[in-house]
């Protein structure tokens, strides 16, 4: 069903049989047609605001402007050197590698055991499972604003309530030291919830005559979470690791009601950067190339992950 | 001990006599409690009288003599009906088109056989994988471009197809057997029609459960629109609140700001109570937000 099927090659001499090839492949484009009907629409905006947007980032990456006024000037790989010379940019990379790691892992746990103890559908469990669901449905800015509050020094929820507890009260936001970690509590509380519905799904999976088997002969709870329960949930574990990681590079609306990066660039995430380099300093080409290596490293990321689940499903 | 008994009825056999499983069921009760505790400061900060005082704002016990000052504030700081009436024309309108271009590419990808059909719907897929938050930058020219800044419009356009809603559809039109469609062939029915008369009535779960996911994702979009958007009447509920608490923030009238998040987000968390099973079952199938 490919254009590049044997029928459509040049291979014949005369004039007639290639004739008919041409007439052919004409007739099934005609047929074609309608189909192609059906799929122009979204076409369009695939190709407007998804494969011409990379393209455009791809070119807009090797030219630079002086002054946002000024020609365009091409400088080849110059925007990508400047970037990855630049330490706001490292930094940002850092601080978004510390923040996936820190909030994948914590948020996964905290998913996994919420499943496995909400697992059975009955009264409670339903209203638990909704009260971990709910900060999904709200938008990042409003648990920023609430958030915000929690880690107001002195006055604040945090401090009002467990800070007393503690020697000294950091600044959570102010500090370029806690900065990061308060806003990694946000994505953690936000998204640990999410996670649950996957590991919901996956139990289902679990067949409950292996798990009784199990358990008469002797297996315990670790047992039979470490060699039943978490050898099948392995396809989920891949699946939400790489929301979570999709969803660190792109959720930084907190980042920008609450901190701007700052203290100190400490919470500067690289969506962030890219969108300082675009609106603050109208610096198209680095921000192209700033996006450039943000997408060829998450692209990579879900090629591999989606060939490990792929090999899974093939292989022995 | 009881009440745990009574929870744990109908958990499986094998779980019933261990310790284990009922402390992980009780840190997830304790750790619910926790998650609930913003949603919880939020309605009571609220209703408190801005009288009780800064120091009092952290009491998670509410206030004896409840207000709705604070409301009425946030209500005259902000303009949220405008806002929420940007954010429903955004969501609306979005969904609207994206009804019709993936209803419409859905039923080429499940029904018809065509030329680069594999090549086609790898183009589909990738779409899934590159992130579209990504491309603010080039999008945002592009928006310029076509005279969009600052339209509702240009904030709507990018998401009016989506690959994922089209691998939905597609994969509810598979599931309808064609004998159903053979009998409106013979009647004369065109293409156009047999979607609309037997397709689309046949996969309304789908429909709502792709609504679903678009609203909420749109409803809560806050770096697109801030980015689209200059004239402060066009703003969302989103790029309206941060506004709105960067402006109470500076006078401490946290109250306010607690009624104003609680107006950007009760739409949303009531639908969601009312139509609960529906919405998670909607999370799962689709695993994008």
């Amino acid at each position: 069903m490919s254009l590049a099927e044997p029928a459509a090659l040049p291979v014949a001499t005369s004039a007639a049989p290639r004739l008919d090839v041409l007439k052919r492949l004409t007739t099934r484009l005609k047929a074609s047609l309608p189909a192609y009907l059906l799929l122009l629409p979204s076409l369009i905006f695939l190709a407007l605001f998804t494969y011409g947007a990379m393209g455009r980032v791809l070119v807009d990456a090797l030219y630079q402007r002086a002054t946002p006024k000024a020609p365009v000037r091409f400088v080849g790989l110059d925007n990508i050197s400047a970037v990855l010379a630049d330490p706001a940019f490292t930094g940002a990379v850092v601080n978004n590698l510390i923040y996936a790691v820190g909030t994948a892992i914590p948020s996964i746990a905290l998913a996994l055991l919420f499943a496995l103890a909400l697992s059975r559908t009955h009264a409670v469990s339903s209203a638990l499972r909704a009260a971990l669901f709910l900060p999904v449905l709200i938008p990042m800015v409003a648990a920023s604003a609430l958030f915000m509050f929690i880690f107001l020094p002195n006055v604040g929820l945090l401090d009002f309530y467990i800070g007393r507890l503690l020697p000294v009260l950091p600044n959570w936001l102010g500090d370029p030291d806690v900065a990061l970690q308060a806003i990694m509590v946000i994505t953690i509380w936000k998204n640990a919830g999410y996670y649950m519905l996957f590991f919901l799904a996956g139990l289902q999976a679990v067949p409950e005559d292996v798990m009784e088997a199990a358990h008469l002969d002797g297996a315990g709870p670790y047992m039979r979470l470490r060699h039943i329960i978490l050898p099948e949930l392995k396809p989920t574990f891949l699946f939400v690791t790489v929301i979570a990681i999709l969803n660190a590079v792109t959720q930084v609306d907190h980042v920008f009601v609450m901190t701007q990066g700052g203290p100190s660039n400490s919470t500067s995430l690289v969506l962030f950067y890219i969108y300082q380099q675009a609106v603050e300093h109208y610096d198209v080409g680095k921000a192209s190339a700033a996006t450039l290596l943000t997408l060829a490293a998450l692209m990579s990321l879900t090629a591999l992950s989606f060939r490990t689940m792929a090999n899974r499903e093939g292989g022995p | 001990m009881k009440l745990m008994e009574r929870l744990y009825k109908d958990a499986p056999l094998a779980t019933r006599g261990e310790i284990t499983p009922k402390l992980g069921f009780l840190l997830t009760v304790l750790l619910a409690i926790v998650w609930l505790i913003p949603f919880l400061w939020m309605v009571v900060a609220t209703l408190r009288p801005a009288s009780d005082g800064i120091n009092a704002m952290a009491e998670l016990m509410p206030s004896l003599k409840p207000t709705l000052d604070n409301i009425r504030d946030a209500w005259e700081i902000g303009d949220f009906p405008r806002y929420t009436l940007n954010t429903t024309i955004i969501c609306a309108g979005i969904l609207l088109v994206q009804f019709v271009t993936i209803t419409l590419a859905g039923f080429a990808f499940a029904r018809l056989a065509f030329v680069g059909k594999t090549l086609i719907f790898y183009l589909f897929l990738m779409q899934l994988m590159l992130v579209p938050v990504l491309l603010i930058v080039p999008n945002l020219s592009l928006v310029a471009r076509l005279g969009l800044y600052d339209t509702l419009t240009g904030v709507m356009m990018p998401f009016f197809a989506s690959a994922f809603g089209t691998f939905l559809m597609r994969q509810a039109f598979e599931a309808i057997p064609t004998e159903l469609e053979d009998t409106a062939l013979i009647d004369g029915a065109s293409l156009l029609q047999r979607i609309r008369h037997i397709y689309v009535p046949l996969s309304m779960p789908s429909f709502s459960a792709f609504a679903i996911i678009s609203v909420t994702s749109h409803w809560n979009d806050f770096l697109w629109p801030l980015m689209v958007i200059n004239s402060p009447d066009k703003r969302p509920l989103t790029v309206g609140l941060s506004v709105f608490t960067k402006t109470a923030e500076g006078t401490q009238a946290w109250g306010t700001i607690a009624a104003g998040t609680l107006m950007v987000i009760a739409p949303l968390l009531v639908t969601f109570l009312i139509f609960q099973k529906r919405f998670i079952s909607s999370f799962v199938t689709s695993g994008i937000k």
